[in-house]
């Protein structure tokens, strides 16, 4: 028998996050609460680290333990990006969980090993791959949003995430388990060439998956989660849930359908161009009532995916992309206005209500001004990096003739402008009320980086653009 | 003479996994047996995945099904973990008791 070790060259940043994440679990365990600024530090750096690994590891496409993990430049630029939003969320999350008394050392732990489940997400070749990521993100997932054990809604929610996550992996795997059967391979390579013909069974297997793989990134209707579990959870881990986990599941999407699928575009196509326009519609009427930022947040959240799978549905080059560029701009811009919405304390309390931003512009005129930006961007005005990423999508969409979708896009996001621009009414022509605590410096931090980015991404978009397209490229 | 083919296997998976989903949103009563439904949905998964195995003659449906039941294992404590938790918050976990935030 051959017992050598398949290379683990291409999965060193999952190994360097999960083998720091025991160590660090570790010494928290032994040296209990102690332990906890050396754990926060500890995991900021590793998921920093892997960053420089992706980065650092030869190019091309590696594959790796039978050909079921492959690091392309698709899986590097969504690993980047899932790592900058990890580790963004993070460092966002220090001051608040102080404030709130929640600090506990197994914050960072979960992070990480969510952070190491989206990786290898992103990273599958196959079924099982796919399966083991998707759990290993999903479960660090539930705990987070349980993570303040005390509260009955951080609770409620974590409950609620967990048994409609766990349905969804059920569903997920009833799929997985149909698509292997009457294709005989779990491998997306092997799929590809078994799924020429598209039999009943093998669509079947396909909605199956198709079901479990919305459920994770949350679109209609397998969206009805979201708003409980955003507004249920602390909000340091709903920025988290708003960001990294996001591109993991997009990028599973769109592996599953571009590199497993390719010869029935017609069976899948439909299904994403449903999902995507109920995704819109529902994401830009229901934000419209809204009183607490994170529900509103949510539903901003299920538009933002709706318009993703406007390039996945595409089906080509440009809107896989479209895609890419469009994942890269939402998670700054949810990023930036969760540094904002962290920052609204008042006399040690968090607040969640819309209205309390009230003169915002006048009490803290600076973060106004971003805030502003950032929902200017959200909300798809140009010329701000939203623009452009709703641009790109829109356009792979005309090109593949889907004009109806394309259409209705457009008028789905010029619904959902209307509550984004409410907020910056309420910020800058409405009375103020008592001005919010000055920031701390984390926020002010990832606000500022943010906030630039959304406001300059026109001067200069090629870097991003290019990457996006070569990273597109390479699953075709 | 009737034989057991690999189309019975599947009418069995489906079936359960048909209670399974049912059991998740036709239940009013009691959390655990959202628990209990959703091992159903797993155990359906890896029938079939047997199912197909021995009918392919594959052995890599059957690593599958080891693979999901330690998977299932590990959500079954996490999910048991958290319902202690709101348990001990809320009193109840009858299931029209989780009804905190409207969604």
């Amino acid at each position: 028998m051959n017992l050598t070790l398949p290379a683990l060259g291409p999965a060193l940043p999952e190994i360097v996050i999960l083998v720091g994440a025991l160590a660090l679990l570790f010494l928290g365990a032994w040296r209990g609460e102690a332990a906890r600024p050396v754990v926060d530090f500890g995991a900021i750096l590793l998921l920093v680290l892997a960053g420089a690994i992706v980065v650092l590891l030869p190019g091309g496409t590696l594959s790796t333990f039978g050909g079921s993990f492959l690091l392309d430049p698709f899986a590097r630029f969504l690993k980047i990006l899932a790592l900058a939003g990890a580790a963004a969320a993070l460092l966002m999350s220090f001051d608040f969980l102080r404030a709130e008394k929640l600090e506990r050392y197994e914050f960072g732990i979960l992070v990480l090993t969510a952070t190491a489940g989206m990786l290898v997400m992103i990273s599958s070749n196959d079924l099982i791959t796919l399966y083991l990521g998707v759990e290993l993100m999903s479960l660090s997932l539930y705990v987070m949003a349980a993570i303040q054990r005390d509260s009955v809604r951080s609770t409620e929610a974590g409950l609620k995430y967990f048994v409609l996550g766990a349905l969804s992996s059920g569903m997920l795997l009833y799929g997985a388990s149909l698509v292997y059967g009457f294709t005989g391979t779990v491998g997306f390579p092997g799929i590809a060439a078994a799924a020429k013909a598209g039999s009943l069974g093998l669509v079947f297997g396909l909605v199956f998956l198709f079901a479990g793989l919305a459920f994770k990134v949350s679109a209609v209707p397998f969206h009805m989660w979201t708003p409980d579990v955003y507004e249920g959870a602390p909000t340091p881990v709903t920025a988290f849930f708003a960001a990294a986990p996001k591109v993991a599941g997009i990028a599973i999407f769109v592996r599953v359908a571009i590199d497993a699928f390719p010869n029935i575009v017609p069976q899948w196509q439909q299904i994403v161009i449903f999902l995507a326009i109920a995704s819109m519609v529902l994401g830009a009427f229901a934000a419209i009532g809204q009183r607490n930022i994170k529900r509103l947040m949510a539903y901003s959240s299920i538009g933002h995916v709706g318009y993703t799978l406007v390039g996945l549905a595409a089906g080509t080059p440009a809107g896989v992309a479209g895609v890419l560029v469009y994942m890269a701009i939402y998670v700054a811009m949810t990023l930036g206005t969760f540094a904002c919405i962290l920052a609204m304390r008042r006399n040690g309390e968090a607040i969640e209500e819309i209205d309390e931003l009230a003169g915002l512009a006048r009490t803290q005129p600076m973060v106004a001004f971003l805030l502003g930006a950032l929902l200017f961007s959200l909300a798809g005005i140009p010329p701000l990096a939203g623009f452009f990423a709703k641009f790109y999508v829109f356009l792979a969409a005309i090109e593949a003739r889907l004009y109806a979708l394309a259409v209705i896009g457009v008028v789905a996001s010029v619904v959902g402008a209307y509550y984004y621009l409410r907020i910056v009414k309420l910020m800058y022509m409405d009375e103020p009320k008592a001005a919010f605590e000055p920031m701390a410096r984390p926020l002010g931090f990832v606000l500022g980086i943010t906030g630039l980015f959304v406001l300059l991404f026109f001067v200069y978009p090629a870097p991003l653009v290019a990457a996006a397209q070569a990273a597109a490229q390479s699953l075709f | 003479m009737f034989v057991i083919g690999l189309q019975h296997y599947l009418v069995v998976g489906a079936i359960l996994f048909t209670l399974g989903a049912l059991g998740i949103f036709l239940n009013r009563k009691n959390v655990i047996i959202i628990l209990m439904s959703i091992e159903l949905i797993l155990l359906s998964v890896n029938v079939n995945l047997v199912a197909f195995s021995a009918y392919l003659n594959d052995i890599v449906g059957q690593v599958f099904a080891l693979l999901v039941l330690t998977v299932a294992a590990a959500e079954a404590a996490i999910g048991l973990a958290i319902l202690v938790a709101y348990f001990r918050n809320r009193g109840s976990i009858a299931v029209e008791d989780i009804n905190l935030m409207k969604g």
